[in-house]
């Protein structure tokens, strides 16, 4: 796996997210201060085309971790990017690590 | 194994296509279903909801891969061209031929246009398909003026189409009176006069003769009066007729008006053959509503099943509708056909409202129903009617304003057989046993055990107040929780939060919550610590619990851009002001609009530019307005006595001390104020949640009007109140407010959900009954001398700053923004123009 280094984890407050570019690609990275980890998926809203997620706020489903389009408010689960509100639809996620206080994400 | 092939993909071939998969049938069966739309099933019932920006896809009843998981070929865009009943095969208009074993007809029907000359002109359209009502849209953009031809149900419904897309709009109705089929003279003509008090132009007895080119507009329609109406678009909605092109060509039996005649089993003249929804005809009657059609679905399924048998014998066509924002509801024998029937009926000329029923020769049963303008008691009729429950002994009672005992039939007067949802055929003994067996205690669930209220919806009301009242019944508190963390109303954690000083999110779950918090909990729980507390909402322990809008101090828009709003009290701007914002504007090329409330609206800042827009606008001067937050919008005010020839009081300086005062107070949902020199009102004080009329001795106070989706005009509260006091009852009556209605309650509902009304109000602010006034006076003091503007605070503050940007990870800005010119200024780019742009950038 090929790490790529994004922020420090300062950078994103708690429970809040933030977007990345990474090549042409708009990744959320949103960061849990429950659990005390970084989860990252697309950042393009599907529903609106525009480069959202990262804005929407964070919440839980049973004990899935969500965040709401801030648009629509459509729910997406962070761990799997599976849309809560249309089964059609599937966010890509992205595995991200924390060392050091640095948030890195890999696109393999 | 046999093969069923279905023609038709529509409502009720989709639904019978369900049918089969739920009793099995699709396991050991070959199914074939044909569909010569461009798209699978959608919701026809629901298509004008397209006009407000509903999707194709969300319309679609089709879940995707349905048909590819559960085997059955589905031929999108084919038509069936001939069905050879001998050979048992239908050939398709690619030239395909298909055995069947057994053949169902579902291809609905077609609207009926007549035989006009000129009705094949550019710009006439029908109403039956998200294609039609895409060539609709359009034309629309380059009309001014539409017709509806037709003033039946669907006539109206195409009308209100035309309206929204903007065009004046008439109605030709050939029949002396709008709904001729449903209802009867009296209530026709209420409707007419409910209906042109909305703008519309209503021509009855009009037969049309001749479509030909208009002189000002694209047509002139003549009629045979001589008269002539000039349009530019024509939506003909006349009535439908039965598909029954392809079952006349093989020889099946017609009804006598058309339609493909069926028996009780939904069997043609053909054993092979069956016919089900819009294009059957049972006994001489169409029936022209999707209920019936699921009915008759399900007859043919359970009859291929083998299974026990339902019999189609005709179906209640009852319905109620909301045509142009008016309520009208037809119930049974609405025309009082049948013989012996007796009728009442009240004409409101107050209210406009109408109401009549039909009962039984010995007044003992209830037999059809028409109401106009109010359609409360619709569904305790229709049970009453369905179920056969008696009359009172003064039938006239049930439609009396008065409440008497008897009028209001509770869930308890119902049998268990009577039909709650007759589009799923889900009785009140189905519903019960669900709520006792499995456990159901909300409506959502028990929709998706039952499918009740999943069809037309209109069964909803009641089927909630089914479930209300079999919890209560059960001991099961009626479950008011904010959402799945909080098992409080916002009252509730309003008063936790207060009296047990809780000014942090985490605390507040800690101690009375679970899991992470969502967000209908997070905003809510913001609110009331700003209500409470009003510390800046972007400080760390917040930030999370803010919606995008009060997170970016700015309102989200469609692309992800936002809009900047300064306020402007009262409405009153030095040319300074104008200037400041014109240079701003152009700087960073933002579309300026003036907005309904007084004030200039900025659109199309990227998050990044927010700070250094709002920079030089808190430079100049301004403030931030509000315009994102659950909180004051705007004071507006009339010109006044300063330079208006009637004014009574300075409206305009009493509109910019209002405003100063109660900027920035955050509440449960937006605050609008007014203030209007006279009773002319230029200001419209009476729309809005806090209102103030000057008169000759002081101010008139008006409470909880609302403009917005249900208007309301606002209530006189107090007459002729100095400044001082009209000032100590806003205080009061804001914060009471505040601490009392539920999450995203406007005043409005919030009056109408008190105990007591505008009277118990009185009593607290005025009277103080609650003995709290000297205490929401100070909560109130304490808010209005705590304010800071939220964005010269967040200017200042290089920690705040450092989130407005686009990328965490580069100072780039948003690339996915894509503007385009229109009338001189940007706008966001549609989806067509947005490939454009891209395959332009990329080639
Ligand atoms: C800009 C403006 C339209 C315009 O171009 O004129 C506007 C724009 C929006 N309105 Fe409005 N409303 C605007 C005046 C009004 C008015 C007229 C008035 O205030 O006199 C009304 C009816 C009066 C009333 O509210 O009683 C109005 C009734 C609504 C409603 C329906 C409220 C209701 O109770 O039914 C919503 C939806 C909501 O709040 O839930 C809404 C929501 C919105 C939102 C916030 C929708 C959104 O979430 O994106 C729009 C975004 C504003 C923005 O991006 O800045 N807007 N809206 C007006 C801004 C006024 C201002 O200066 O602050
Ligand atoms: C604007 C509007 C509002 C309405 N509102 C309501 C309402 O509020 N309540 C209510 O109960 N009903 C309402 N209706 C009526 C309701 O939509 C119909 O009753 C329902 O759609 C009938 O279903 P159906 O399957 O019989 O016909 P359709 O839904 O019309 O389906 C028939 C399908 O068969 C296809 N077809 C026909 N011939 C062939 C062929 N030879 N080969 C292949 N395919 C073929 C057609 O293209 C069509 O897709 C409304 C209708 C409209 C247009
Ligand atoms: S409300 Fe009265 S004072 Fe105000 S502008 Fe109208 S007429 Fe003049
Ligand atoms: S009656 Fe149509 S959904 Fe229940």
């Amino acid at each position: 796996m090929k790490w790529k280094k994004i922020c420090s984890l300062d950078d994103i407050v708690p429970d809040t997210g933030v977007c990345a570019q990474i090549d042409d690609k708009h990744i959320a990275l949103f960061r849990l201060a429950a659990t005390d980890e970084v989860l990252a998926i697309d950042n393009i809203d599907p529903f609106s085309r525009s480069s959202v997620l990262s804005r929407g706020l964070i919440g839980s489903v049973g004990g899935t971790p969500t965040v709401a389009s801030p648009l629509h408010k459509q729910r997406f689960d962070l761990r799997s990017g599976h849309c809560l509100d249309d089964e059609s639809i599937t966010l890509t996620t992205y595995a991200t690590r924390i060392s050091k206080d640095a948030v890195s994400i890999s696109l393999a | 194994m046999s093969t069923y092939i279905i023609i038709g993909n529509g409502m009720v071939g989709h639904r019978f296509v369900e049918e089969l998969v739920s009793k099995n049938l699709h396991i050991d069966n070959n199914i074939i279903v044909f569909g010569e739309e461009p798209r699978s099933a959608y919701d026809r019932v629901q298509l004008s909801s397209y006009f407000n920006g509903t999707t194709a896809n969300e319309l679609s009843l089709v879940t995707p891969g349905y048909y590819e998981e559960n085997s059955i070929e589905l031929r999108i865009k084919e038509r069936v061209t001939a069905i050879n009943r001998e050979t048992q095969t239908v050939t398709s208009d690619n030239g395909e031929i298909i055995p069947y074993d057994t053949l169902i007809l579902a291809t609905g029907s077609v609207p009926f246009v007549p035989p006009i000359s000129g009705n094949d002109r550019e710009g006439c359209f029908v109403y039956r398909t998200i294609e039609d009502l895409e060539a609709i849209t359009s034309h629309a953009k380059n009309s001014k003026i539409g017709t509806v031809v037709g003033g039946g149900l669907l006539g109206l419904e195409a009308a209100n189409a035309l309206q929204n897309l903007g065009l004046e709009t008439h109605v030709v109705e050939f029949a002396p009176r709008l709904m001729a089929v449903q209802i009867n003279d009296h209530a026709g003509e209420c409707l007419r006069n409910k209906i042109e008090s909305l703008g519309v132009g209503i021509h009855t007895s009009k037969a049309t003769s001749e479509i030909t080119d208009g002189k000002n507009r694209i047509h002139k329609m003549v009629f045979a009066d001589g008269e002539e109406l000039e349009t530019d678009c024509i939506v003909f909605s006349a009535g439908i007729r039965p598909r029954d092109e392809l079952a006349k060509s093989c020889g099946l039996d017609l009804g006598e008006r058309g339609g493909i005649a069926i028996d009780k089993h939904c069997r043609t003249s053909d054993p092979h053959i069956y016919a089900i929804g819009e294009c059957a005809c049972w006994n001489g009657k169409i029936f022209g509503l999707v209920a019936p059609g699921y009915h008759m679905a399900r007859i043919v399924a359970e009859r291929l099943d083998h299974c026990e048998e339902t019999l189609f014998k005709g179906f209640d066509m009852s319905t109620k509708l909301k045509l142009l924002g008016v309520d009208v509801a037809s119930i049974g024998d609405a025309q009082a056909a049948r013989r012996g029937a007796r009728t009442f009926a009240i004409n409101n000329e107050i209210d406009g409202s109408y109401a009549r029923i039909v009962v039984s020769k010995n007044l003992k049963y209830l037999w059809g129903a028409v109401l106009i303008g109010d359609c409360s008691t619709y569904d305790m009729l229709l049970q009453m009617m369905k179920n056969r429950i008696p009359l009172p002994s003064n039938p006239q009672d049930v439609i009396l304003p008065a409440t008497s005992e008897e009028q209001s039939l509770g869930p308890d007067a119902l049998p268990d057989d009577a039909t709650i949802c007759s589009c799923h055929n889900v009785t009140k003994g189905d519903i019960v046993d669900a709520i006792k067996n499995d456990g159901i205690v909300d409506l959502p669930s028990l929709k998706s055990c039952t499918k009740v209220a999943t069809g037309c919806g209109g069964c909803a009301t009641l089927t909630k107040k089914i479930l209300d009242n079999e919890l209560e019944k059960q001991g099961i508190a009626v479950d008011t929780s904010l959402c799945e963390h909080f098992a409080y109303t916002r009252q509730e954690l309003y008063h936790l939060i207060r009296t047990e000083q809780i000014h942090s999110f985490g605390e507040l779950l800690e101690k009375h919550g679970t899991g992470l918090g969502c967000e209908i909990c997070k905003p809510t729980a913001a609110s009331i610590f700003a209500s409470c507390w009003n510390e800046h909402l972007l400080d760390t322990d917040k930030a999370g619990l803010q919606d995008t809008n009060d997170y970016y101090l700015g309102n989200m828009q469609k692309d992800g851009t936002y809009s900047v709003v300064p306020r402007v009290p009262g409405g009153e701007i030095t040319p300074d002001g104008l200037i400041t914002i014109g240079t701003i504007a152009k700087k960073y090329n933002l579309y300026t609009k003036i907005t309904g409330g007084q004030r200039v609206d900025m659109f199309g800042a990227r998050v990044d530019q927010l700070p250094p827009i709002w920079k030089e606008l808190i430079d100049a001067g301004f403030e931030t307005g509000h315009a994102y937050g659950k909180s004051l919008r705007t004071v507006k005010s009339c010109v006044g006595s300063t330079w208006c020839r009637y004014g009574q009081q300075d409206s305009v300086g009493l509109a910019i001390e209002l405003e100063n005062r109660y900027k920035g107070l955050r509440s449960p949902h937006k605050l609008k104020m007014a203030v209007s020199g006279c009773t002319r009102e230029c200001s419209e004080a009476q729309s809005k949640d806090l209102g103030v009329i000057a008169t000759e001795n002081g101010y008139n106070m008006y409470v909880c009007g609302n403009g917005g989706m249900r208007p309301r005009h606002a209530d006189l509260f107090a007459e002729d109140l100095d400044k001082d006091t009209l000032i100590r009852y806003i205080d009061r009556f804001f914060m009471f407010y505040i601490r009392t209605a539920d999450k995203l309650q406007r005043t409005s509902v919030w009056m109408e959900s008190l105990d007591g009304g505008l009277e118990y109000l009185r009593k607290v602010v005025m009277h103080d009954s609650l003995n709290i006034c000297s205490q929401l006076e100070e909560e109130m003091s304490y808010v209005i001398d705590s304010y800071e503007c939220e964005w010269k605070a967040t200017i200042n503050d290089p920690e705040k700053i450092k989130r407005f940007r686009h990328f965490v990870n580069s100072d780039e800005s948003d690339n996915n923004v894509l503007f385009v010119e229109e009338r001189g200024q940007i706008r966001p780019a549609t989806a067509d123009e947005r490939e454009l742009q891209l395959a332009n950038t990329s080639a």
